[in-house]
């Protein structure tokens, strides 16, 4: 039996299910946030979810607007300041999974949320780095979630706000202390890893009735597709209900005072 | 020793033209109210420090208060951009604002070694990334002991931090809970700091390991009620998200900005 269900909700399934249970995340704000708190409210129920905002270990019942909503702290095991955050729990070594969003993202994973076009004059300015600079090299892995579009899947990033694996596949080569960096990056069309030697980002698995000429034609360059390209699994009916909630709840939330 | 100042008078002390002024509150106690006076006061050239500016700092960019601005990240949080930052960094409006960005952990350890009476902070930061190639307060260095690179930047030293609390004793110690960002490390990094509170109590009811500024590290408190509004003061008053919706629309249009800044700022008076 195949259930309704829109690409955004394959998207944020999909992500969810990359999340182990007892998995230590630092939690983007966004999509990752979603994710994330959809893997927590299903296969994951142990999973940790540690914000920016100092929030350990957090169980928020609404998805937060910002990074550090009063929601973070109220269902936290503990809040802890923003320099401990960073400096223990992050450059400590305490986290696995960091989950990031982003506005640009190139062949080699790296992520650009500084501006588009030239820094001194730029056409676009978007927010920055915040903490992910630290959380792509600091982090054991890195998974990333954001639509698919030739806006953001781009042949080479305006500016390199943080570290994949740097403009030619070797930023992380021989450098001590550093995490895996990204293992796989999830869109609303598909599910692509790096390749293990080139670092190079490979389309592992097609969402049900997306075609390779769809992924292609939202890629900004020649993508490449693996030998096995896999079907991603539907979502399944309890995903559907508990994301469907969270987010009806969220909106409640928001729109009130 | 603290002293128990209005906020007029607090600001008109403290936050002279051409300083450097840290207004932190992690999301949460964001120094509204005092930002708002620096406004109306019409303080100019400021280099503003902040590691997410937030509306606070957007109002104040628009309002041409800013020469400078050091930042970590720079958007309208769960909701877009910063409008009036981006027009005044992309066209120039009101004028130019000069900008040092850098990454949240770098910020955060900057206020800490500021508080630390520390030149530096060091961090494993910035590897693989273009922001120190547009930043030349980001520098690396090597470990003495082991030999690894690390990233260097200096501390965050203000002239003057303004930071909002939930509440200060008649003393002038002041509690900070809920989520506490580099409250303290702002305070204790800067030469002058303005505390902004809810209310002053008899007794502040601390645990032992509650976030407490003492009063001698402190120049001054001021009472403002809502002071962190629309942000919000936990066991207060809740975020009012919405109105970050809002403002979106609001600050999107230099004259719907400017008629919302005459409105809610100018024409608000302010606990003078």
């Amino acid at each position: 039996m195949s259930l309704e269900y829109t690409s955004a909700e394959m998207m944020t399934v999909t992500a969810a299910r990359a999340l182990e249970n007892g998995t230590t995340c630092f939690v983007g704000i966004g999509l990752p946030s979603e994710a994330a708190n959809l893997a927590r409210l299903t296969h994951a129920p142990d999973v940790v979810l540690i914000y920016e905002s100092g929030t350990l270990q957090t169980k928020p019942d609404v998805l937060p607007l910002s990074i550090g909503d009063g929601e973070l702290c109220e269902t936290a095991l503990t809040t802890v300041s923003v320099p401990e955050m960073f400096r223990y729990w992050l450059q400590g070594g305490k986290i696995d999974v960091g989950f990031l969003g982003t506005a640009q993202i190139d062949r080699y994973c790296n992520l650009n949320t500084t501006l588009i076009g030239d820094y001194t004059a730029p056409k676009v300015r978007l927010p920055g780095g915040g903490g992910a600079p630290e959380i792509a090299t600091n982090a054991g892995e890195v998974f990333i979630t954001l639509k698919h579009s030739r806006r953001t899947f781009v042949d080479g990033v305006d500016f390199v706000t943080t570290l994949g694996f740097g403009r030619d596949g070797k930023g992380r080569d021989g450098v001590p202390n550093i995490g895996k960096g990204p293992t796989r990056v999830i869109t609303d069309l598909c599910v692509m890893k790096p390749d293990p030697e080139t670092k190079e980002l490979v389309v592992v698995s097609l969402h049900p009735g997306v075609t390779a000429e769809q992924v292609q034609e939202a890629t900004g360059w020649e993508i490449r597709f693996a030998e096995q390209l896999e079907t991603t699994a539907e979502p399944s009916e309890k995903e559907l209900e508990v994301l469907r909630e969270l987010k009806a709840r969220t909106e409640r939330h928001h729109s009130g005072e | 020793m603290a002293e128990v100042l209005s906020l007029h008078d607090a600001v008109a002390r403290y936050v002279d033209d051409g300083a450097t002024v840290a207004m932190e509150g992690f999301t949460h106690l964001i120094p509204f109210a005092a930002g708002h006076e620096i406004i109306r006061q019409g303080k100019r050239d400021l280099t503003l420090v902040r590691m997410t500016p937030d509306l606070i700092y957007d109002q104040l960019i628009g309002a041409g208060c800013v020469k400078k601005l050091i930042f970590s990240w720079g958007g309208n949080p769960g909701v877009g951009s910063l409008h009036r930052l981006r027009d005044a960094v992309e066209k120039g409006w009101p004028h130019k604002v000069e900008i040092l960005e850098h990454s949240h952990a770098a910020m955060a350890c900057a206020y800490e070694a500021g508080a630390a009476g520390l030149p530096l902070a060091v961090l494993r930061g910035y590897i693989g990334s273009d922001l120190p190639k547009v930043n030349d307060q980001i520098k690396f260095i090597e470990c003495p002991f082991t030999g690894e690179r690390l990233a260097a930047v200096p501390s965050i030293r203000p002239d003057v931090s303004v930071v909002h609390a939930q509440k200060a004793d008649r003393k002038g110690n002041v509690l900070v809970e809920g989520i506490v960002g580099v409250q303290k490390e702002a305070v204790l990094a800067a030469r002058r700091s303005i505390v902004t509170v809810e209310e002053i109590v008899d007794d502040l009811e601390a645990t032992p390991n509650a976030c407490v500024i003492p009063g001698w590290a402190i120049d001054a408190i001021a009472v403002a009620e809502k002071g962190a509004y629309p942000s919000y003061a936990h066991g207060y008053y809740p975020r009012h998200n919405r109105f970050y919706k809002e403002w979106d629309t609001i600050a999107r249009d230099r004259d719907s900005f400017n008629a919302w800044l005459e409105e809610n700022v100018y024409n608000a008076g302010g606990a003078s």
